[in-house]
């Protein structure tokens, strides 16, 4: 029995509940020996990206011992917190839990913060002193926020003016402002300049809180002021807010002033770059954002704050056998989006397990549809889909593309339905 | 790691069983050039076409069923919302794999 490694009984009684045996054993988890499975991967970040990878891995090669690390017990997705927002989703709707994961497709799932990843030694090692090895690494961390870049907004105080770009607490915490705000308030939402997570998502944002005010507070207005001079949807979010919403929602872009580089969180008012002052009763403060910090601490970024990737692999061009896919990844002409995250958590999967094998990855395909509801019965979506040409991720030309703009109710009642047909869809392609 | 106690003898009758088990495992399936457009699909339409919700299930029907409304939805000859939009990305050889893939499943 000598030759029994801690790692093959870390491993191998994972599902038995190893770590309290192995606690009552005194063994550590570091200094593991070979493994007796064909290979291990570690994937951080269990959300659209990394937790599609880990399934898609375990569904191609059930002989690759995957461990996911993510640092929350459930996951809360920010498709349809925007629905939660406004009130007409509660934080329970957008939950999920990783069971499936762990006993339909044995992933072994840990929860735990990554601090810090050894690429020689191929060790991810966690807060509190657990360490992983791994032959393969994947990263899904998603974003972090740039909090030095708006004087006077730090993450202490978007616990009140929250920024409800992670989902989660953040979002109840919008939404609970939204219903003690007084009939005729002011909301404010400080739109982030390009590239961020889901372009659409601020705007759809604008469109939910209206539906919820019209109906309870129909005197109050909602000030979009942004970092960019045009947006995702533009013409058709416009369109829908002058039929839904007439004189309710204003938007304002960096050219007019609608770029906020000041915040003073005690009179709740924001000031543009001309020092004109905006006050408002609830402040959403998006900021500008950047590649997950675990992804700077590794070294996988560029000097814009992104992870570059080879985008048919998805593995660093940075550090050999360790990949990047979802938001933190700079991956052509695909959005930042969790339709796109989980297109890559597949691909990403392809390719780890054809590289484990000695296999060539056939040609990879990419789709991105972002649905965005205007209203609970008004939506609208963009879509492409992609390739690779010339090494990088391109769209093919002839297909995607917006919404008609001069579609009838009946069709964007159809795709309000399909937009929570998606959302059923992708959570369970990714958690059941 | 030279004496055992008790508990390593019930650790160990564990990990041999967990060894046992573990041998019968499946070994890889092959990577194809169809699962690889298949995959993309599942974002709206389930796991290899098993949609839960509002969006039609693909999962087993027939190869010619599915070949013929992706070409119509691509000519424009069958109305859609966003299929359109879609099936303008894919050859007809690609559409001949994906519509092979999905009335494969069960
Ligand atoms: C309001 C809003 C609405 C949206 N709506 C849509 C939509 O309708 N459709 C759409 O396609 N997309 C939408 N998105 C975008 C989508 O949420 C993201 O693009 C997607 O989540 C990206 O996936 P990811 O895997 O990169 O990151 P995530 O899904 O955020 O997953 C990253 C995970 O990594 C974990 N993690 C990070 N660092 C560590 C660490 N060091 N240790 C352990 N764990 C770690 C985090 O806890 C997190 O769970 C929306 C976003 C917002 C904000």
């Amino acid at each position: 029995m000598t030759t029994l490694s801690r790692r093959k009984f870390i491993r191998l009684a994972g599902a038995a509940g190893a770590s309290s045996v192995l606690a009552s054993l005194g063994w550590g988890l570091s200094g593991c020996q070979k493994s007796a499975k064909k290979a291990r991967v570690v994937i951080v970040g269990g959300g659209f990206g990394g937790a599609t990878c880990a399934k898609y891995i375990r569904r191609w090669d059930p002989s690759i011992e995957v461990t996911l690390i993510e640092r929350m017990t459930t996951f809360s997705t920010c498709p349809f917190s925007n629905a939660v927002i406004g009130g007409i989703r509660n934080l329970n709707d957008i939950t999920h839990n990783y069971n499936a994961l762990r006993q339909k497709y044995g992933v072994n799932v840990v929860h735990g913060n990554v601090i810090e990843v050894d690429p020689v030694k191929r060790r991810v090692a966690m807060e509190g002193g657990m360490a992983h090895d791994y032959d393969r690494l994947v990263i899904s961390p998603g974003i972090d926020f740039r909090w030095d870049a708006i004087e006077g907004y730090d993450e202490a105080t978007s616990a009140t003016l929250p920024h409800a770009w992670k989902a989660g607490t953040q979002t109840q915490t919008l939404r609970d402002q939204l219903v003690s705000m007084e009939d005729g308030g002011t909301v404010i939402i400080v739109a982030p300049p390009n590239p961020f997570r889901c372009p659409p998502g601020p705007y759809e944002r604008a469109s939910l809180i209206a539906h919820y005010l019209k109906e309870n507070k129909p005197k109050s207005k909602i000030l979009i002021l942004d970092a960019k001079e045009k947006f995702s949807k533009q013409p058709l979010f416009v369109q829908g807010w002058e039929k839904l919403y007439p004189g309710m929602i204003e938007w304002v872009g960096s050219n007019k002033g609608g770029e906020i580089v000041r915040v003073d969180a005690q009179a709740m008012t924001v000031y543009d770059k001309f020092d004109t002052a905006h006050k408002g009763n609830v402040i959403n403060i998006i900021p500008p954002q950047k590649a997950a910090s675990i992804a700077h601490t590794m070294g996988l970024v560029n000097n814009d704050g992104w992870a570059p990737v080879n985008q048919t692999t998805f593995e660093s061009t940075q550090h050999k056998d360790i990949h990047i896919i979802g938001d933190a990844s700079i991956a052509g002409k695909m959005p930042k989006s969790g339709f796109a995250a989980n297109s890559q958590g597949k691909v990403c999967a392809a390719a780890v397990v054809s590289a484990i094998n000695n296999k060539t990855m056939p040609p990879p395909s990419y789709v991105n549809t972002c649905y965005s509801l205007v209203s609970p019965d008004y939506g609208i979506s963009v879509a492409a889909v992609y390739n690779i040409q010339n090494g990088t991720i391109s769209t093919i030309e002839g297909a995607g593309g917006v919404s008609p703009a001069d579609a009838d109710d009946v069709f964007r009642k159809k795709e309000a339905e399909y937009a929570v047909g998606w959302y059923q869809s992708i959570t369970s392609d990714i958690f059941s | 790691m030279q004496s055992y106690s008790h508990s390593h003898y019930l650790a160990i009758t564990l990990i041999t069983t967990v060894l046992l088990l573990g041998s019968t495992q499946a070994q890889a399936t092959e990577i194809t050039p169809a699962s690889m457009l298949a995959n993309s699909c599942a974002g709206c339409h389930g796991t290899d076409g098993h949609s839960p919700g509002a969006i039609p299930a693909i999962a087993g029907k027939s190869t010619e069923f599915i070949e013929t409304a992706l070409k119509d939805f691509r000519s424009g000859n069958k109305a859609s919302t966003v299929m359109e939009r879609h099936a303008k990305g894919y050859t007809d050889e690609e559409i001949k794999l994906l519509a092979e893939y999905f009335a494969s499943q069960k």
